[in-house]
């Protein structure tokens, strides 16, 4: 499995990220999880079934309930990680290009 | 395409440096970054506050079409020399990531053309290893579907 492509995957839903960045300060129950969506629970479920199976996320059984946490640690060296963050930056740097070259000043 | 952003992570430290050339005036590099309706454009995130003055401050938001907060971020704005330098903090609200440091350089290049160089002190080098595991958290700029948006606008 290409975990790197499936990550990217993952990442390119909206959605998806929200929630990755819900997780980032605690792990949380499914429903609270979406309890923060307008988004039917299914499809919250879904989701998170995604992120679980390119192990972004984790499950652990907590008594009746299913707590999920974000798996940072399992993901790979930090080398790998400057290509996604550089992409970001490019992306966002070339926005800010593009608009600069059309920039008109006000008067 | 080119890779005209480059990203240097020395292992074992708590830095990060970014630099980039752009096809732009120095005027208009520094323009995009002080001013709140421009940030907004390229950031892809609402500026609820842009004050780029010494002992000034930012605050990002961003919500979805319901309102829900999706990212929310803020800083203070420690110094700002006009076309030269910026520092300031960074942090997101309601994440487990500290605050970060950011001092950011703006060179003028011949040929009207500048450069930036964002140097970047985080916590603790394990904060930044997090901060470049959620490059889609760190600004949740929504960045693909963002750019499409506005290059849609442009052409």
């Amino acid at each position: 499995m290409n975990l790197r492509r499936d990550v990217f995957q993952a990442i390119a839903d909206p959605t998806r990220r929200a929630i990755l960045l819900l997780l980032a300060g605690q792990s949380m129950t499914a429903g609270a999880i979406a309890a923060n969506f307008d988004t039917a629970r299914p499809t919250v479920s879904r989701h998170l079934q995604i992120l679980t199976e390119c192990e972004l996320l984790s499950q652990e059984q907590n008594g009746r309930e299913v707590h999920y946490h974000l798996n940072l640690h399992k993901m790979k060296e930090i080398a790998d990680f400057i290509e996604p963050f550089r992409t970001m930056w490019d992306e966002r740097f070339n926005k800010l290009e593009a608009i600069m070259k059309n920039y008109t000043p006000k008067k | 395409m080119e890779r005209k952003t480059k990203v240097y992570a020395a292992e074992g430290t708590q830095d990060l440096d970014i630099t980039r050339e752009f096809d732009l005036p120095l005027e208009l590099l520094f323009k995009a970054y002080t001013e709140a309706e421009i940030v907004t454009q390229w950031m892809g995130t609402r500026v609820l506050q842009m004050e780029s003055r010494p002992q000034g401050a930012y605050r990002f938001e961003t919500t979805d079409a319901d309102g829900n907060v999706l990212f929310s971020a803020h800083g203070v704005i420690h110094d700002c020399v006009p076309e030269r330098s910026i520092t300031r903090t960074f942090e997101m609200a309601n994440t487990s990531f500290p605050a970060q440091l950011e001092f950011l350089e703006f060179e003028a290049l011949p040929g009207g053309r500048s450069k930036l160089h964002i140097h970047i002190v985080y916590r603790s080098a394990e904060d930044r290893a997090n901060a470049l595991r959620l490059p889609f958290a760190h600004g949740i700029s929504m960045a693909h579907d963002r750019l499409q948006e506005i290059v849609a606008k442009l052409t």
